[in-house]
């Protein structure tokens, strides 16, 4: 009896003993995302964006050693994502989740954040909806509210009344889709036509007829990036000649993306597009980025606004840690983030202490080729865009 | 009106005629030899990578890239029929697939190795894009070759099958491998020949293939409804079936679609199930 309770205390003796050692335990970023299926592309991008900024950044913050755990939820798959951050905070005990590429993962973790008091960093996933979820939620990216917004405003500036919609049948199609509209018809602008087509789509030809034969002025598409789908759209709207029946073609960014530009040939040359990010842009914080992803990648490999997203994601956790002196707590880490200014490669952005999504500038580019090769070149920008779907 | 209906008959053939031709293959190896191929993608795709980087990488024309293509795919079929498929053309049909669902598998985390997972794109020859005014009617160049194509196909396979003594060895010996054998048909080196005939026919249709479809590593599971769809319900004892089903399916999506966009996805579907109930066996089915 005395015994034993003699091995109790010393073990208690030794468990407080090990919580300063515990300092030198790395911190912990459970990263949940899509590395293998249709979008492996996207969770590559993210991974590399993060594996970049550690690079450039050194891998130790505050005196800790900064750990990623990649976990894959092989797609959009909310039950895997789900399962996934329960086995990052139970057994991993990670500090941060971060990463979701995809809305539907991104809803699925959210309630566990809440019950964990964990921050969850969203690098990607763009629907509005993900930030009222979880208290402990703070987006990096950008919402598809967010950018499309300014391109119907520019497209009533640029004298274009008609447009045909046409976006992907998902949260952030059905957001891209209902921003533009509001926007577009408060300004005056009249929508001759929309349809949304299935995220499991091969065959855009009756699409593209159904709108040539409307003759509207210009066509708005939101189509996911890192995916087949804005190459077929690209492709058959080149085919079919409706740039030479007069209609124009505008597009979030995410059509034009920068990682898928180069494999679309000549087609998307002079399409209009509004986003957050371009390879293309001029600043001493993108020429780093560049240079850190072109290491972790390869030469030759392109990174779009994802893996900025992923860059950025870090940034964030990197100054909660060094704020908080490496002691990572979820509702002091949140207070962090709230406010929190980062030098993004795609300019400054501040995370709205109110709604923990980005405040930034969206950038109204064109596709140009620069030294032979294709890019988003921006000549417009519009600064400080809150997330207007909420 | 007369002319969009007739474009969207035009496109519908030619979306038709473009799931014939990356289904015909299977129509060899499910329909004729009787093996459950979900592997038939992975053929597919196979034969778009070789495209692809022939194209790219030596700079041969499309249409010199399209032999490799076949012979590659024909080759790997050689092979894994030799290695594999034989053993088991007498095994359960679930033992099939869990076999050739494997194969896709590790095919798709080969092609991610090698390729990664972006997509992948080629660049058609000039003759082969824009589009050509024919009766008032603008139709697309390559869609009409891949009509084409697929019209040639067909009539050459038919008459391989239907009129060569190779064609009536292949028949003979799916239906009785035992009295073919004894009549001194080599069955085995008949089903090996089959085999990557349709393996080949999978690689053609993959490559004519990635200027509307894409390709990333993902093409064999991404597309295996649309195979299975157009080999389900034209039935398994011609090629004709296939051919039949794919034209109406491509015709009535295409159609639906651009009619009633709000639910043309869901019409090859309906299409599928409507078929399925009053043709069990297939559009063109056995006597």
């Amino acid at each position: 009896m005395f015994k034993s309770s003699v091995s109790a205390l010393l073990l208690a003796a030794a468990c407080a003993a090990a919580t300063p050692a515990g300092a030198e335990e790395p911190i912990k970023v459970g990263m949940i995302l899509e590395m293998s299926g249709p979008f492996a592309d996207l969770g590559r991008q993210i991974l590399n964006g993060a594996q970049a900024y550690i690079k450039a950044h050194g891998d130790t913050v505050a005196g800790r050693q900064v750990e990623l755990i990649v976990k894959d939820t092989t797609g959009a798959a909310p039950d895997i994502a789900k399962r996934l951050a329960q086995e990052l905070i139970t057994n991993d005990n990670v500090d941060f989740l971060a990463g979701f590429g995809l809305t539907p993962n991104a809803l699925a973790v959210a309630p566990l954040a809440t019950e964990a008091r964990k921050p969850m960093i969203i690098m990607n996933a763009a629907t509005s909806v993900i930030t009222t979820r979880s208290q402990y939620i703070a987006r990096v990216s950008f919402t598809l509210s967010q950018v499309t917004a300014p391109l119907a405003a520019w497209a009533i500036k640029s004298g274009i009344k008609s447009v045909y919609t046409l976006v992907s049948d998902y949260g952030p199609g059905i957001d891209a889709e209902t921003t533009f509209k509001k926007t577009f018809t408060a300004a005056g602008g009249k929508i001759v036509g929309e349809v949304r087509v299935p995220l499991r789509n091969p065959e855009f030809a009756p699409f593209l007829q159904r709108i040539k034969d409307a003759h509207p002025q210009a066509v708005f598409i939101f189509l996911p990036g890192s995916s087949e789908q804005p190459i077929a759209f690209m492709k058959g709207f080149a085919e079919r000649e409706l740039n030479k029946a007069g209609i124009r073609l505008i597009a979030t960014g995410d059509v034009t993306e920068d990682g898928v530009l180069e494999t679309m040939g000549d087609t998307p040359l002079g399409v209009v597009t509004t986003h957050h990010y371009s390879m293309a842009h001029v600043s001493a914080q993108n020429r780093a980025f560049l240079k850190a992803y072109a290491e972790v990648a390869g030469n030759g490999v392109r990174p779009n606004f994802m893996a900025v997203g992923g860059w950025d994601g870090m940034a964030a956790i990197y100054e909660v840690a060094a704020k908080l002196n490496g002691q990572i707590d979820g509702d002091k880490a949140m207070e962090v983030l709230k406010g929190m200014r980062i030098d993004s490669p795609r300019g400054p952005l501040v995370i709205d202490p109110e709604t923990r999504d980005p405040i930034q500038t969206v950038y109204v580019r064109r596709v140009q080729k620069v030294n032979g090769k294709p890019y988003n070149v921006e000549f417009e920008q519009i600064p400080d865009v809150k997330d207007p779907g909420k | 009106m007369i002319s969009s209906l007739l474009g969207v008959l035009f496109d519908g053939l030619a979306y038709g005629m473009l799931l014939f031709l990356i289904s015909v293959g299977l129509s060899v190896t499910l329909g004729l030899m009787n093996f459950v191929n979900l592997a038939h993608g992975a053929f597919g795709m196979l034969g778009g990578y070789v495209c692809v980087i022939v194209m790219s990488r030596w700079h041969v024309p499309f249409l010199a890239a399209l032999v490799p293509a076949f012979v590659a795919a024909a080759l790997a079929g050689l092979v894994l029929e030799r290695i594999l498929y034989r053993r088991l053309y007498r095994g359960s049909h679930l033992d099939q697939v869990l076999l050739t669902i494997g194969l896709t598998f590790m095919a798709i985390a080969v092609a991610t190795f090698l390729f990664g997972p972006q997509q992948q794109s080629l660049r058609l020859p000039e003759y082969l894009s824009g589009q050509m005014s024919v009766l008032g009617v603008d139709l697309n160049v390559y869609r009409m070759f891949l009509l084409a194509v697929g019209v040639v196909l067909t009539i050459a396979l038919t008459l391989v099958l239907e009129y060569t003594r190779f064609g009536a060895s292949i028949r003979a010996s799916v239906d009785n491998p035992r009295v073919a054998e004894a009549l001194g048909i080599r069955v085995g080196l008949v089903f090996q020949i089959a085999f990557a005939a349709g393996s080949g026919l999978a690689g053609l249709g993959g490559a004519l293939g990635v200027e509307v479809l894409g390709l990333d590593p993902v093409f064999p599971l991404k597309y295996i409804v649309y195979f299975l769809l157009v080999v389900a319900v034209g039935g398994t004892s011609s090629l004709k079936g296939p051919l039949y089903a794919a034209l109406l399916l491509g015709v009535v999506d295409v159609a639906g679609k651009y009619y009633i966009p709000q639910v043309g996805a869901f019409i090859i579907y309906a299409m599928m199930v409507i078929l399925l109930i009053l043709r069990p066996q297939g559009l063109v089915s056995r006597p």
